[in-house]
């Protein structure tokens, strides 16, 4: 009987210890939107989405210049660090030899644990200067970050890319390359449409490290609250307010901080069903 | 010149750009970084807010966040795992927890801070502490263990756990004498990968545990972890040299976790192949 009884507790604890992530999960939403909807009720959605001014202090809160301006930034990121990403992927599936593979890749995992603050002081120290004496403006700028960006999202599409290259069947390769196609037909024609989907959750998923990004961007980005106007001005992004305002924020203003989180949570939710959507796909 | 030298050519220098990135931001920091570090700097307390002294708070400050985190993470992942990958089968629930797991994986880390900042120190009133901070890193850490566990527990052989049954061992003895020892590569992977996790953390940290630059004595204690500084010394202009030296202790950190999880996956693969 004790063993029975033993059993049946083990079991529970392990449920319960189970549904911790979804605990979590239902808490943290549940905290961010009760702290967050009474300002989006207050100001209404509309003008707190398209609101082209952010004054805390004045009682004003539109983030609509930090939506541009990380969108911009992000554009940039995923221009540069997206075709790089799949290229390389391609290189270190198929291209590379055993042993270039073997130095690579552990340093793709390097980058990929590198932690946010310090690719933001590189960005600080070395990409801010530069942009500074080459391309003018204040050298906290969209560039920068989308630069920073690009490098950081970079080992996350090259990882998810490589794995869904080298899940396509040998069969495939082998019975193009039978028919005659030369290396490149193959894997432009064979590999990467069967590698699609894989190819696409990579890029998502990079999508979803960039904006999800505060240190790096903050540090190199100039912080501003203004829509850029060019890529050589500041700007910034939705994280960046956050964490930037906490510190002393109080009321409304704390407020809307939470708001902003709001948008940032839906917009990240979007992009995880995106890529669950892309796999279901595949899978059907 | 045809298309397929072109695109080999390309595809050769995606390759090397990548190297090169990586060469040049590592290389850099720990070029610069390096010189800094000494025993007088990572044991020394800082003074002038940063501008001179060492980092020793700073790294204390870390240490007692990963500890916390760890302590709380571990035992609810690895026991959510257990569930997941040995009582229950495909089914409605599971699949529930494993996309709740899923999204939280894929929540900011700024996100996280306000959640802590509403939840641990306002709502519970922990205030800026350890506490504050380790909670809120572990339910960022959470789903990482959560799915390296499950995953190094799929892997052992199901003729492992019939064999314990059959001995007539219960579920539970099997899972814990067989199962988990057979694990335990795997699941200390997840357990130092989180711990990396923690270490790198800044924005969700800065929300919670504060910035106070002294020994923390209790765990409703402020503090200030080593990527905070590196933040503050950077953007405040305190110290170059010393933020510098501060990054290069962070890379050494992920330097060290990465190569440990390498050698006790290959340690473990060949104990498996016999």
């Amino acid at each position: 009987m004790y063993r029975h009884y033993k059993e049946r507790i083990v079991k529970s604890v392990l449920f319960i210890s189970a549904l911790a992530a979804i605990f979590v999960l239902g808490l943290i939403t549940v905290v961010i939107f009760s702290e967050g909807l009474p300002l989006i009720a207050k100001v209404g959605l509309f003008d707190f989405i398209l609101g082209a001014e952010w004054r805390p202090l004045a009682g004003i809160f539109g983030i609509a210049p930090m939506i541009v301006g990380g969108f911009y930034v992000i554009c940039g990121a995923m221009l540069l660090g997206v075709p790089l990403g799949i290229a390389c992927a391609i290189f270190l599936a198929e291209i590379a030899h055993k042993r270039i593979r073997a130095v690579i890749r552990p340093c793709i995992e390097l980058l990929l644990g590198i932690p946010s603050v310090v690719y933001g002081f590189f960005g600080l120290v070395i990409l801010v200067p530069i942009i500074r004496e080459h391309f003018g403006g204040p050298g906290f700028s969209v560039l920068a970050g989308s630069i920073i960006l690009a490098i950081m999202l970079l080992p996350t599409v090259i990882a998810v890319s490589e794995d869904a290259i080298r899940s396509v069947q040998r069969t495939y390769k082998e019975a193009s390359l039978a028919l005659g196609a030369t290396h490149w037909q193959t894997i432009r024609n064979v590999i990467l449409p069967v590698a699609r989907s894989g190819i696409m959750a990579g890029v998502i998923l990079g999508f979803g490290r960039a904006i999800s990004e505060t240190m790096a961007v903050i540090m190199v980005l100039g912080n501003a609250p203004i829509f850029p106007q060019s890529i050589l001005d500041p700007a910034r992004a939705l994280t960046a307010n956050i964490a930037l305002e906490m510190a002393y924020a109080t009321g409304d203003h704390l407020q809307a901080l939470f708001a902003t989180g709001i948008i940032l949570f839906v917009v990240i939710l979007l992009s995880i069903s995106l890529i669950n959507m892309v796999q279901k796909r595949d899978m059907a | 010149m045809n298309s397929g030298k072109i695109a080999m050519g390309v595809f050769w220098a995606s390759g090397l750009i990548t190297l090169a990135i990586l060469v040049i931001v590592i290389g850099h920091i720990l070029l610069n970084g390096m010189g800094m570090i000494s025993i007088e700097f990572l044991l020394d307390s800082p003074r002038a807010l940063g501008r001179e002294g060492g980092i020793f708070p700073t790294i204390i400050g870390t240490i007692a966040l990963v500890v916390v985190a760890l302590v709380i993470a571990t035992p609810i992942g690895v026991g959510g795992a257990i569930y997941l990958a040995e009582y229950t089968h495909r089914g409605t629930i599971t699949k529930i927890i494993r996309a709740g797991a899923e999204c939280l994986a894929g929540i900011p880390s700024i996100l996280f801070g306000l959640f802590g900042f509403a939840f641990f120190v306002i709502f519970l009133g922990f205030g800026w502490s350890i506490l504050s901070g380790g909670l809120t890193v572990a339910c960022m850490i959470l789903p990482m263990i959560l799915r390296t566990t499950e995953e190094a527990l799929k892997a052992v052989p199901n003729s492992y756990r019939e064999g314990s049954l059959s001995l007539g061992a219960t579920k539970w003895q099997t899972t814990q004498n067989v199962v988990l020892k057979s694990a335990a590569a795997g699941i200390f992977t997840g357990i130092i990968l989180g711990a990396g996790k923690v270490a790198g953390e800044t924005a969700a940290i800065m929300l919670t545990a504060g910035t106070a630059l002294r020994l923390p004595t209790s765990l409703f204690d402020s503090v200030r972890p080593m990527s905070f500084h590196l933040y503050i010394l950077a953007m405040e202009g305190l110290s170059m040299e010393r933020a510098y030296g501060t990054a290069a202790v962070l890379v050494i950190t992920v330097l060290i976790i990465n190569s440990t999880t390498t050698l006790i996956m290959r340690y473990y693969t060949r104990a498996l192949r016999g």
